[in-house]
């Protein structure tokens, strides 16, 4: 098979451009917004309410039993119908949100009943209200136990963020479907496209390791 | 009682260093405590009191409700029935429901050591020992920082002020742990088996502390096996089996002439555990 280098060489920069207007700013704003949601599932799934439980549990229920491009399209193709329309990006922050929203739920819930009981008590015994404890004892020490599992969950939201091609995102995917339906040359520019995903994921995967040796000083081994 | 006016007084020496308070005035008095877990009737009916200054060790079997004791008296159980009056200032009635702010104020009051010290490993010593002051009780950090270094150097840890418990023995965690409840200025300390997790040669580093603790005038409440520790500090030792006090007084007496049998058994078995 003849390779048109120069074709692979010319279409780098939009790939990686796409990666960086595109597949990060999406993956990081969805990440961060999923993780605000995700706090506030796994809490109410906590709850001694049993109402506000149910009410977590479905949605992580939903979120999980559910295809992440079939969320993608009830809210960019479906809600239009019932009156809201959104552009490709809100459609997609939202979209991915959510999905972190419910996967990062459990993986905090888990965390926090990690943390051992009797820290729950030191915390009470020295005065503090469960909402303290919460946030000055339980959380921090239950956001080292989340830094691995959430690290997995950022990776796959980075390659999962190609499905936002499909409604019209110009991310990395997209800008590579558009230069291979242009050049017909299909399969190195998908196989560069994934070149680039592998790279950025390398990327973050370091930065995870590093992250991880820095919290294990302070955890007993 | 306000967050900025932490212990509320009395009971305590005014500082760590200061000459014993024993006044004789009542600090605690519990009565009748009752404390069920589903079938389980843990304490039947547990009375006790004690002075100001005052240090009683609490023994028996295991599973004979020690803990549980110590849980009801610093609000990390709520009691069934029964009564504590602590300084004749709070008076709590469990046969009524309690307010969450009622078990606050009888936490407030009490501090207490865990067998598994259960410092926040995510904090320096140091933290761990202000967190309480200054977060819940509203103390300033200028005031309590040079408080807190006092009291580690007081138990031989001024160099570990900026370590994490990981980094500790078991010995050095336990004293971080007294110095933590000390620093919250109790009216009550509250020992559950402050030695039992440790390796035999760091039980006397801490048994020398809370003997100059009690030497100090603090009042404390000790769960522990170490016979000969309640013997030479304590001024009362009460031995409770199956719910009840069984038998209570001077450690001499308690420990060498019991009058129940129960409490014989109980000590020819620690004295002599084969
Ligand atoms: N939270 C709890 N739930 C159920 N049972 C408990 C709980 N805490 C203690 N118990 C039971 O109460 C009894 C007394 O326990 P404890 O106070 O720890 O005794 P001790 O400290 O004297 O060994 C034991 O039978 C124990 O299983
Ligand atoms: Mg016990």
């Amino acid at each position: 098979m003849h390779i048109d280098w120069h074709l692979v060489s010319t279409s780098l920069w939009p790939l990686v451009r796409g990666a960086l207007i595109g597949t990060i700013p999406l993956a990081l704003a969805s990440f961060a917004i999923g993780l605000v949601i995700a706090l506030v599932v796994a809490l109410m799934r906590l709850s001694r309410r049993s109402l506000v439980s149910a009410v977590a549990r479905a949605y992580i229920s939903v979120i999980r039993g559910t295809p992440q491009l079939v969320q993608l399209f009830v809210i960019f193709y479906g809600l239009p119908s019932v009156g809201v329309t959104l552009s490709p990006w809100p459609s997609a922050i939202i979209a991915f949100s959510l999905n972190v929203g419910g996967y990062a739920a459990e993986v905090i819930r888990a965390s926090i009943l990690s943390v051992p009981k009797g820290q729950w008590e030191a915390a009470h015994t020295i005065g503090m209200s469960h909402r303290q404890a919460l946030r000055r004892i339980i959380l921090p020490q239950a956001a080292r136990v989340s830094v691995p599992p959430l690290s997995n969950t950022f990776i796959s939201l980075v390659k999962d963020t190609s499905l936002a091609s499909l409604i019209l995102v110009p991310e990395l995917f997209r800008r590579g479907q558009e230069i291979a339906a242009y050049s017909q040359a299909f399969l190195p520019v998908y196989i560069e496209a994934a070149v680039v995903y592998w790279v950025v994921c390398l990327f973050l995967s370091a930065a995870q390791s590093r992250v991880e040796k820095r919290l294990d000083r302070y955890v007993a081994h | 009682m306000s967050p900025t006016d932490p212990g509320a007084g009395g009971g305590r020496p005014a500082d760590v260093f200061s000459a014993p308070v024993h006044d004789g005035a009542p600090l605690l008095t519990v009565s009748g405590l009752r404390k069920s877990f589903g079938d389980n009737q843990v304490l039947r009916s547990i009375d006790l009191s004690m002075a100001r200054g005052d240090v009683v060790t609490l023994v028996g079997p295991s599973g004979s409700g020690k803990t549980t004791v110590l849980r009801c008296l610093n609000g990390l159980e709520v009691p069934d029935g029964g009564a504590v009056d602590v300084a004749g200032e709070l008076h709590l009635d469990f046969a009524s429901p309690l307010s969450r702010r009622q078990v606050a104020a009888l936490r407030d009051r009490s501090a207490m050591v865990f067998q598994h010290y259960h410092l926040f490993p995510h904090m320096t010593v140091l933290q761990n020992v202000i967190e309480g002051p200054v977060q819940v009780q509203g103390r300033r950090r200028d005031d309590v920082v040079p408080e807190a270094e006092a009291m580690l150097a007081r138990v031989g840890l001024a160099d570990k002020r900026d370590s994490y418990p990981v980094e500790l023995s078991g010995g050095q965690q336990q004293r971080v742990g007294i110095v933590r409840a000390l620093a919250l200025r109790p009216q009550l300390l509250l020992f559950d088996e402050p030695t039992s997790a440790l390796d035999p040669e760091l039980v006397g580093d801490v048994l020398t502390v809370m003997k100059e603790l009690a030497d100090e005038g603090w009042t404390m409440l000790i769960v522990t096996h170490e016979l000969a520790f309640a013997r030479e500090v304590a001024d009362q030792v009460v031995f409770m089996d199956e719910g009840y006090v069984v038998e209570h007084g001077d450690p001499d007496v308690v420990l060498r002439e019991p009058r129940e049998e129960r409490t014989r058994q109980f000590v020819r078995r620690l004295l002599s555990p084969f």
